[in-house]
């Protein structure tokens, strides 16, 4: 079943194009992680997939609903595609478990009661129980990052897009990251993420797309494409990124 | 020096009907001020067409304009002009109110601008609507950030009306001004006058810590 699918997308911002003629679908369950230089349109793709940004021109259909047709409810697009950010963006004013139980409580219409136990159990699945009455200024970025992702789960989304989740975190952080996201991964979670961590597009990807100046110049399985890479400038961004 | 201290004390009834006057024209104006900046602020942050427009104009007009001369206009020229007519005390809160709000919406636009955009997108993609996100994201933590400059605000306000002397409002400068004209005790008066702005802008401020105080500035 297709969750998402690129037809002929283009997007510019004033005179600038992002991105080119990107035709790209994905099923559910898949594991997609997109890698390339920066200014290649990755992050915009992603942007685009839950709406943040307009597409130029083309169609793109989320969950069966294309984001130019003027019937679609955007906001019902955003909550099927939960999105997690490089800088973690955290309600600053709102503890761990509130950020949690605001999405629930403002988009699914729970009842407080309900909202906070849904976000209760999302932070333990991100191991952070004990942290639930925290400020995100009293947390790691390690932490934070765990926090938004269940933030993000916590609407029930049939998708998840990370924009460099681990980008802005100390090495011996990310870690804690990526194995809530192989965890999610494993529980069959459509996901597209936007990484340079190779041994994660390695072991828990089931596909690899490597952008370069709002393009997509490969898509495939990741260990082939990191194994034999099939064009001197996926070779040459491979060696870059070790 | 002779400093009559018990002139001080019989004067102190009529100083106090001042008083009464100036924190009625303070709390009045500033909270029509507040009205008006919002909206304005709001409507040039978002850019909301015609209302950023006319905010626009507004903002500009009224900084570019000392208000004692605002107070002149609404309460003797207004009458000229368009028949207008009102009491010194009307004319006073409202040029307060006008005054206040033209500062207000800046302070109100500048908060909301600082307001990181990485938060707004974060409410939208969790389904969130752009007034929701307003409403719960940007608004709450923008007006952490007003309190300070407010606060600014409203001491500046209320220590403007004494400006108000020049309509005839009988408001503590005013008081102060009549009993000097009758007593000729200027030390005494003026001594007497400047402490109560004083206790009063002290007050001002001190609620505006514990305000913020206990909303924690993020």
């Amino acid at each position: 079943m297709k969750i998402v699918e690129c037809k002929k997308v283009c997007k510019s911002f004033d005179k600038t194009d992002v991105l080119f003629d990107i035709d790209l679908s994905i099923n559910a369950g898949e594991v997609v992680v997109v890698v390339g230089p920066s200014g290649s349109g990755k992050s915009t793709l992603l942007r685009c997939i839950n709406v943040l940004e307009k597409i130029t021109s083309g169609d793109l259909v989320v969950d069966g609903k294309s984001v130019i047709d003027p019937k679609t409810d955007i906001r019902h697009i955003r909550q099927e595609a939960g999105m997690v950010f490089q800088q973690f963006n955290l309600f600053p004013q709102m503890t761990a478990l509130d950020n949690v139980a605001f999405g629930p409580r403002k988009v699914r219409k729970l009842s407080k009661k309900n909202a906070r136990e849904l976000a209760m159990d999302l932070l333990t699945k991100v191991g952070l129980a004990e942290r639930a009455g925290h400020y995100p200024s009293q947390l790691s970025g390690g932490q934070q990052q765990r926090v938004a992702i269940a933030r993000a789960l916590a609407v029930k989304p049939k998708l998840m897009l990370f924009d460099e989740p681990t980008s802005a975190l100390d090495p011996e952080l990310k870690g804690e990251v990526l194995s809530v996201m192989r965890s999610l991964a494993e529980e069959g979670m459509t996901m597209i993420v936007v990484s340079h961590e190779m041994n994660f597009a390695l072991n828990v990807g089931n596909r690899l797309i490597f952008m370069d100046e709002g393009r997509i110049i490969h898509d495939g399985s990741p260990r082939d494409l990191y194994d034999n890479p099939p064009t001197e400038r996926l070779r040459d961004f491979l060696r870059n990124i070790q | 020096m002779d400093f009559q201290f018990q002139f001080v004390l019989t004067t102190l009834p009529q100083l106090m009907q001042g008083v009464k006057l100036t924190v009625y024209i303070t709390v009045y104006g500033l909270l029509g001020g507040i009205g008006l900046g919002m909206i304005t602020g709001l409507s040039l942050a978002y850019k909301i067409p015609i209302l950023n427009l006319t905010g626009a104009v507004y903002v500009w007009i009224i900084r570019g304009t000392p208000i004692v001369v605002q107070a002149m206009f609404v309460y003797f020229a207004l009458p000229l002009a368009m028949g207008v007519r009102m009491s010194g005390l009307q004319a006073a809160v409202l040029v307060l109110a006008i005054n206040a709000g033209a500062y207000i919406a800046e302070i109100v636009r500048g908060a909301v601008l600082s307001i990181n955009k990485g938060l707004v997108d974060a409410g939208l993609a969790l389904g969130l609507s752009r007034v929701q996100v307003t409403a719960f994201v940007v608004g709450p933590l923008s007006f952490r950030r007003m309190i300070p400059p407010l606060g600014n605000q409203f001491i500046i306000g209320l220590k403007d009306t004494s400006l108000f002397i020049v309509i005839g409002v009988g408001e503590l400068t005013r008081q102060g001004q009549e009993i000097m004209a009758s007593s000729f005790r200027a030390l005494e008066v003026w001594t007497a006058v400047a402490l109560i702005y004083l206790v009063l802008t002290t007050v001002l401020a001190f609620s505006l810590r514990w305000l913020e105080r206990r909303m924690k500035i993020l």
